[in-house]
């Protein structure tokens, strides 16, 4: 069991609680970092491609993670402006403007368009929230498709290479450097996330998760809120679908539809709601899903000869996770990870009951 | 001098009048308790105050400003804070970050520089937790201060509601039954703090409350209510033997029960 002594308030700005936390992180920070190394000794650059993947998703993750699981807005149309970032982003470089600055370009207009559609439907609540984003999300195809001079429409569009001074990173010719850059956004944004979380800015968003009339009574503007979250968020999304542009090469008006923005808001309640840990968890699930189901197949015909052909299948096992989650798991992975680790930290003394939520008051006298 | 102003104001909940042309002034530095039995339009006239409700008619001023020319989330920053009956915290958060969000209103840096933590920021967050600290150190939460609200008992979570309206630093303090549900020494710490909050920190208190006990003990001025028409105004006294305010709780409980016995 540890104990954290405070000396001054700086000890709880700090984003690290304590020196052994700072030195996990950095082992963690060391790992990532040493993990082409690995790849480039084997030979093999396949599954860093797919972590990569795994980051790019994160990305998009964290920034729904903001909306969703710290300012309480639910969003089935994530995928939307991924899809605007990326498509901005192609026609940016396609302009020949610098990757440098078409990169958060496009992630910033994707979160200022974000915010101007997002606007009349902020007054909505929860599932109606939800149905609106899922309306958009709907459309998101049609829409690439009408702007076709711009999208490629169905025949799809070829995303130009990444160029940064000069040196060219593409996935599949340098994968080692995309991974790098990928990485290098997911760091930087973490860093952003975390620096939110404990300044008024990230504060007031979950105030009016918790609370829309304590927000309000302590004077947090709901409306005003409620943008600044979309605007971040759907920059993040923007930026992870200029980033899914370059990882896959090509896009068309299915890259981005209804399934991906589904997932994500499905990686992010099996991550943790509320976490930004859980962005990485949801995505490491989502990204292991396929491939596990993969080899799981191969797996069963080489040794027992039995084929399993289902169409829908990672579908159906991606939904059983996600009930099994709601069910058993409602803090998700993130949550799960905290009761073990409190387990550790206060082995003997940890009580069943240590995370139950407490029953909530009856609230009889809300202002509606 | 009078630091809030009700000038005839009247809320009608359909046909029913919550608020019937009510008057009342809260002087700076005073304890002024509104009383009165189960809806006669206490809250209601608190979430007035908030601009959570539009009046039908009448006018609120505080402190110079008309509030009505106001919205909800631009009250607090004329130095008004508040708690609610039922406790509305943000429950997923620590005592610490709720009384943090109670900085709000004096807040000085954007998302920009929140995001990049800026120096500004951070010199700011620093003078924001120094505030917070002294808030908790007030009201004994040290024990708590990390702890989630879901967690808290509830006698704890009345407390952090006030130590969160305390952090803005108001001026006037509106609580909403402030001892409702506490134990009987909670009350008394509760009584104590009321105190100290008029008198150290020079804040004026509103409150709503339907113990006598609490009522008498700390405040200056009270106001009966009924039906949403006011009954009497005066000392804590001269309310309680208003052959108005006997009447309209004969039958009822509340002030009878404690009331009674200490006159
Ligand atoms: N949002 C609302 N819509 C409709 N009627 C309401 C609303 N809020 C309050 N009322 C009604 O207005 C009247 C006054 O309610 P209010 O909550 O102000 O009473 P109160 O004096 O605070 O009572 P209590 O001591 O029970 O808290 C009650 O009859 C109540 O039912
Ligand atoms: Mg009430």
């Amino acid at each position: 069991m540890r104990f954290v002594f405070k000396t001054s308030y700086d000890a709880d700005i700090q984003l690290f609680k304590h020196r052994a936390q700072a030195v996990w992180y950095g082992l963690l920070l060391l790992l990532v970092l040493a993990t082409p190394l690995y790849f480039a000794a084997i030979g093999d650059a396949y599954l860093l491609g797919e972590i990569t993947g795994v980051l790019i998703l994160a990305i998009a993750g964290m920034g729904l993670m903001l909306l969703t699981g710290h300012t309480g807005l639910p969003s089935l149309g994530h995928a939307t402006f991924m899809a605007l970032g990326c498509y901005l982003n192609i026609n940016f470089l396609g302009a020949g403007v610098p990757w440098l600055i078409a990169f958060p370009l496009s992630g910033l207009i994707a979160g200022a368009l974000g915010t101007m559609i997002a606007l009349p439907v902020l007054r909505l609540h929860g599932v109606y929230l939800a149905l609106a984003t899922l309306a958009m999300s709907m459309l998101t195809s049609d829409f690439v498709v009408m702007a076709e001079p711009w999208t490629g429409g169905i025949a799809g569009a070829a995303v130009p290479d990444i160029n940064i001074f000069g040196v060219e990173v593409n996935r599949y010719s340098t994968p080692y450097k995309f991974y790098y850059l990928v990485l290098f956004v997911a760091i930087l944004l973490v860093w952003f996330y975390r620096n939110l979380l404990r300044t008024p800015t990230g504060r007031s968003f979950t105030a009016v998760r918790d609370s829309e009339i304590s927000a309000r009574a302590m004077g947090i503007n709901l409306t005003r809120t409620k943008a600044m979250s979309f605007f971040l968020s759907a920059t993040a999304a923007g930026l992870a679908g200029a980033l899914f542009g370059h990882s896959a090469g090509y896009v068309t008006n299915e890259t981005f539809d209804l399934v991906m923005s589904i997932t994500l808001l499905l990686m992010i309640v099996i991550g943790g709601l509320g976490f930004i840990h859980g962005a990485f968890f949801g995505a490491i699930v989502v990204g292991i899903i396929p491939v596990a189901i993969a080899n799981g197949r191969s797996f069963l015909a080489t040794t027992f000869d039995v084929n399993i052909n289902v169409p829908g299948l990672e579908s159906a096992l991606f939904a059983f996770i996600l009930i099994c989650f709601i069910l058993f798991e409602p803090m998700g992975l993130y949550g799960r990870w905290l009761k073990i680790r409190t387990y550790f930290e206060l082995f003997p003394f940890y009580r069943k009951d240590m995370f139950k939520r407490q029953k909530s008051y009856l609230k009889t006298d809300r202002v509606q | 001098m009078s630091l809030l102003e009700i000038e005839n104001i009247t809320l009608r909940f359909g046909g029913l009048v919550a608020v019937d042309n009510v008057s009342l002034t809260v002087n700076e530095g005073e304890v002024f308790a509104l009383v009165g039995p189960n809806g006669a339009g206490k809250s209601t006239i608190f979430n007035l105050i908030s601009r959570f409700y539009d009046p039908a008619e009448g006018r609120i001023r505080f402190d110079g400003n008309d509030l009505l020319a106001r919205t909800a989330d631009q009250v607090p920053s004329f130095g008004i804070a508040r708690t609610f009956q039922n406790i509305e915290l943000f429950e997923q958060a620590t005592v610490l970050q709720n009384l943090l969000v109670g900085r709000h209103r004096h807040r000085k840096t954007g998302m920009l520089s929140n995001i990049i933590f800026s120096p500004k920021a951070y010199s700011e967050e620093l003078r924001h937790r120094a505030a917070v600290e002294e808030v908790i150190e007030f009201l004994n939460l040290q024990p708590y201060r990390d702890k989630y609200i879901g967690g808290l008992p509830y006698g704890v979570r009345k407390v952090v509601e006030l130590g969160r309206a305390l952090a803005s630093e108001p001026k006037l303090l509106l609580l909403d039954e402030p001892a409702s549900g506490l134990s009987v020494e909670e009350t008394q710490d509760m009584a104590f703090w009321i105190e100290d909050i008029q008198t150290q920190m020079g804040v004026s208190v509103m409150m709503v409350e339907h113990d006598m006990g609490l009522v008498s003990a700390v405040s200056n001025r009270v106001m009966a209510l009924s039906d949403g028409k006011e009954l009497a105004t005066g000392t804590a006294a001269e309310v309680q033997s208003h052959p108005a305010v006997i009447e309209a709780y004969l039958g009822t409980s509340e002030i009878s029960k404690t009331g009674t016995s200490r006159t």
